[in-house]
């Protein structure tokens, strides 16, 4: 093979360990969805151990941006995708992350006194596994067209948070005998808020490797 | 975004032929003063041929015709100036470091010489301003009387660069200055065009991408005679906008 082809591929190796990545990230989220819906502490437990998978690769993806970056001093799209997919992998990881630490909390809530789910939260979740959803097809499949309707979906996933922070500080004020379990569900609900940030910077991310402006999406 | 500068050279539709064959197609450019210009393509591409068409080398060669215009300061150098006077103004630096097999003092002071200068104690000066310009003052100037051609290569290019500009150019021209050149020199060669440009126009051939996009403001792409993209050196290689650029630095041509 010529050293450029061994370039290409390597380039070509990067893209599919990301999509790896996304892959697995998107089986995370629909098992937390689904031990969340359930209060299934078995499977909360499952999906902590999951997230050693993930840190591995983002690992592996980041040596393999800075060799290329070392050896074969990338240009135009290469580096924005060098660049790009090193910055991105990041966000990756961190969606893993909080899939461990709502995990964590569904754990804690089968412990605690029974109280019922706030209204809405599941929607919210829905939301951010759409929006995740939306942007490793986008880095997929180059196709940016939908980065702006991520953006704005990341609007109504903030409004749940608010109204959901709402709700569970009034539920507080009125049954402080269950704050725990509430405080719980607060933070579970800014996970899913944080989530949703960063597949949105996940979309930008992408969107700058196709069209190579930077300023374009970041500001809407 | 770099700050627009009064055009240096204006190329209109500059062609060029050697005999039949149709080097340079329709050229259109605008070169702005104090900026480094770097010329990237392959081989063939006609980016040294355009070079030397800014200071006339070409018309040396035989067959050669040329169409368009290069103005210089809205001058235009192919018809309203005396192509001694065109030379003296636009100076060239070449790929292999060529010295006049002489001392290193009368390689620099050659060319003020010509121009008629004779008195000893304006020639130092001009030998010594010269020097310290081409950053080689400090390596050479215990040894002026030894032959230049008994210097490493990268400090024979800075005399030749030097000899350059004594005779007070506004314009040096460099093909491939530093492909002769190891690492440091490389390096010393580069940093001294940016300490140039803050004096003189720098229009740079290289095959050396990573060179073009660390010291140039802007880069033209040439391919098979045609300009195919010119602009901002960090457009050109953050985002250029033609494929054929895109695959030329990525390395994806042909």
């Amino acid at each position: 093979m010529t050293t450029r082809k061994i370039y290409l591929a390597e380039l070509e190796e990067l893209t599919e360990k990301v999509s790896l990545m996304g892959q697995k990230l998107e089986e995370m989220i629909g098992s937390v969805k689904k031990a969340l819906t359930e209060m299934d502490g078995e499977l909360a437990k499952a999906i902590i151990a999951q997230d050693d998978d993930i840190d591995e690769l983002e690992r592996t993806v980041e040596h393999g941006c800075i060799r290329i970056v070392a050896k074969q001093q990338p240009v135009a799209t290469d580096l924005r995708r060098v660049t790009s997919i090193m910055r991105l992998i990041g966000d990756i990881e961190r969606i893993a992350d909080h899939c461990g630490d709502i995990s964590e909390y569904i754990i804690a809530l089968t412990g605690e006194s029974i109280i019922p789910m706030p209204e809405n939260i599941l929607e919210m979740f829905d939301v951010m596994k759409k929006m995740v959803g939306m942007t490793i097809e986008s880095f997929i499949t180059e196709n940016v067209q939908e980065t702006e309707e991520v953006t704005k979906m990341d609007d109504i996933v903030d409004d749940y948070f608010e109204k959901i922070k709402d709700e569970l500080c009034i539920a507080m004020k009125h049954n402080p005998e269950h704050i725990r379990a509430y405080a719980d569900y607060l933070l579970i609900a800014k996970y899913v808020e944080r989530m949703a940030d960063h597949s949105t910077n996940i979309a930008e991310w992408t969107a700058f490797i196709v069209t190579g402006d930077l300023e374009q999406y970041m500001n809407i | 975004m770099a700050e627009k500068k009064p055009a240096k050279f204006s190329v209109q539709d500059l062609s060029l032929y050697y005999g039949d064959f149709k080097a340079l197609n329709q050229i259109n450019m605008e070169i702005p003063q104090n900026e480094i210009i770097a010329f990237i393509g392959p081989s063939g591409c006609g980016k040294s041929t355009f070079l030397k068409t800014i200071n006339r080398m070409n018309d040396l060669i035989e067959g050669v015709k040329v169409e368009g215009k290069i103005y210089m300061d809205g001058t235009d150098i192919y018809k309203d100036i005396d192509v001694i006077k065109l030379r003296q103004k636009v100076g060239m630096v070449f790929q292999q470091p060529n010295p006049f097999p002489m001392s290193i003092y009368d390689n620099v002071a050659y060319g003020p010489r010509i121009h008629g200068i004779k008195k000893k104690s304006q020639l130092d000066e001009i030998v010594e301003t010269s020097l310290k310009q081409a950053a080689i003052w400090d390596e050479v100037k215990d040894r002026l009387k030894k032959n230049a051609l008994g210097m490493s290569g990268g400090q024979q290019q800075r005399i030749c660069i030097a000899r350059a500009l004594a005779v007070e150019p506004e314009v040096i021209l460099m093909d491939e200055p530093t492909s002769a050149l190891d690492p440091i020199s490389t390096l010393k060669i580069e940093d001294l065009a940016v300490e140039l440009k803050e004096k003189y126009t720098i229009i740079i051939v290289t095959h050396n991408m990573q060179q073009a996009s660390r010291i140039s403001d802007r880069t033209a792409f040439f391919l098979t005679g045609d300009v195919i993209e010119y602009g901002e050196t960090e457009e050109i290689f953050n985002n250029p906008v033609q494929k054929k650029t895109e695959d030329y630095i990525t390395g994806r041509f042909g």
